[in-house]
């Protein structure tokens, strides 16, 4: 154990970082296949701008994708939206992931498969099925979702993933309609069998974003709610695995936001747009290349894009200095650009962010405010 | 209060430990190393770590394992004994090995 002069010291003589970050394959792939969903949730990350599906990549172009992805050197590829499902091609898609050895995981919202469909991707080598709650009353699930008997579709997939040997994962996202339900929500994901559940904290992007002022909870249900974690935990330890995404706007310090800006993983959008993280098309005046026009390989190594916030030479004070700048590399560059205006700010959730403060107000008086009504997510909507 | 359907599986000498199939192990040619793959994670274990991932096999016990490898390093069982437990039980309370 090394005490905490002797850790100063040690930080203090640390050698300079080197001016170029080495760069790695990238190690996963979000493909976002379509925007289409047949919920409405205003707490969706999604752009506001929603693609229709005539602007959706074609079969023959998302498998070239995947070949150029495994080549790469990426190990784990994510199958979201929208919901995934919409698309008919998804059998190929997980079959030629599978031949790759790529790691599969279907991020659904499950009120569009049959019990046909679950056994055939399984079949096929679909390794993870990913299931949204949004809530476990049914009430409140159908007026998050505006969809009629979701939770009920939800329940019969559970059992057809069981049947076919899958294992699952409840995501819950989180927001002041239903943050006190965390102690149900995590018997919800133990009824039914799964590996793990993630206590998904909104993150204001897109729709979120829009929807701030509906879905932002109080500083004191955070903390309820991060305690009930915490014991849940501990008890279920062997049983369920419990991720949890942290309430940024409560937050002392940023999240490692894609484990640094085009370090670990990319994402691949309905049109076929590469971004470093599913938020970036909304940082103003950055140009992202296409699947279209440039290999993968390309877009991940030299794309000005993806090198743009790459490493730490970008960061300016106080991220320049802190010692904590390859723990959180500064935080969310999309949530810096959203509060601030500059994209190369340290993300506001941080207490040395000179924003942080105002974040946190803006977050108390929402939260103590009476809720609007929703924006659903909706293609041509806004 | 929560209810709780299952246990928390504790390992014993006996335990046959393996890899459940949401987790698979393959060598990453790009990278040219083995790696661990598993829902939302990725693990890249050391050579010992590797090698008793591979011993974990759905045939051997953890006491069969610990004598493969005792035998291998010419070290003492017990000491080895104890290290394959505390990994299978680590590995199993992460979710990434069945006992």
């Amino acid at each position: 154990m090394v005490g905490q002069s002797a850790l100063e010291d040690l930080i203090r003589e640390a050698p300079p970082a080197p001016r170029i970050v080495p760069v790695g394959p990238p190690l996963g792939m979000l493909a976002e296949l379509t925007h289409r969903c047949p919920l409405q949730c205003p707490y969706c990350s999604n752009p506001v701008q929603l693609l229709k599906a005539a602007g959706e990549l074609s079969t023959q172009e998302w498998l070239r994708v995947f070949d150029e992805a495994a080549a790469l050197g990426v190990l784990q590829v994510h199958l979201s939206g929208g919901e995934p499902t919409l698309r008919p091609d998804l059998e190929p898609f997980v079959e030629r992931l599978a031949t790759h050895g790529v790691y599969s995981n279907l991020i659904t919202a499950g009120v569009t498969l049959t019990r046909d469909r679950v056994m055939a991707l399984a079949g096929l080598g679909l390794d993870h099925l990913q299931l949204s709650v949004q809530s476990v009353r049914e009430p409140m699930a159908e007026r998050i979702g505006n969809y009629k008997g979701a939770l009920a579709k939800k329940r019969e997939l559970t059992g057809w993933v069981r049947e076919a040997g899958l294992p699952l994962t409840i995501n819950a996202p989180v927001h002041r309609h239903n943050i006190e339900e965390t102690e149900e929500v995590i018997q919800f994901a133990l009824d039914v069998g799964a590996e793990r559940l993630e206590v998904a904290n909104t993150q204001y992007y897109g729709w979120a974003a829009l929807n701030k002022a509906a879905l932002m909870p109080s500083y004191e249900q955070v903390i309820r709610q991060a305690g009930i974690v915490t014991e849940a935990r501990a008890r279920l330890k062997g049983i369920l695995n419990i991720d949890y995404v942290t309430p940024d706007y409560y937050a002392r310090y940023p999240k490692p936001c894609m484990g640094g800006w085009a370090k670990d993983a990319l994402n691949v959008t309905p049109a076929g747009r590469v971004l470093p993280c599913h938020a970036a098309e909304s940082l103003a005046g950055m140009r992202f290349e296409t699947v279209q026009d440039m290999a993968l390989g390309d877009i991940w190594y030299a794309s000005e894009s993806f090198n743009r916030f790459r490493g730490t030479d970008w960061m300016r004070e106080p991220c320049q200095s802190c010692e904590r700048k390859l723990v959180d590399f500064g935080g969310c560059r999309c949530q810096a650009f959203a509060l601030t205006g500059d994209a190369r700010a340290t993300d506001p959730a941080c207490i040395l962010s000179p924003h942080h403060t105002s974040m946190k107000d803006t977050a108390d008086a929402l939260s103590a405010s009476q809720a609007p009504e929703f924006t659903y997510r909706r293609i041509g909507r806004v | 209060m929560l209810s709780v359907p299952r246990e928390r599986a504790i390992v014993s000498e006996e335990s046959v430990p393996r890899l459940p199939r949401h987790v698979r192990m393959r060598l990453d040619p790009v990278r040219g190393r083995d790696v661990v793959l598993s829902p939302e994670k990725v693990f890249w274990p050391d050579a010992v770590s590797t090698e008793i991932l591979q011993l974990c096999d759905g045939a051997r016990s953890v006491g069969a394992i610990a004598d493969v490898l005792a035998a291998e390093y010419n070290a003492p069982r017990e000491v080895i004994l104890f290290d394959v437990m505390e990994f299978v039980q680590e590995w199993s309370d992460n979710l990434l090995l069945k006992i």
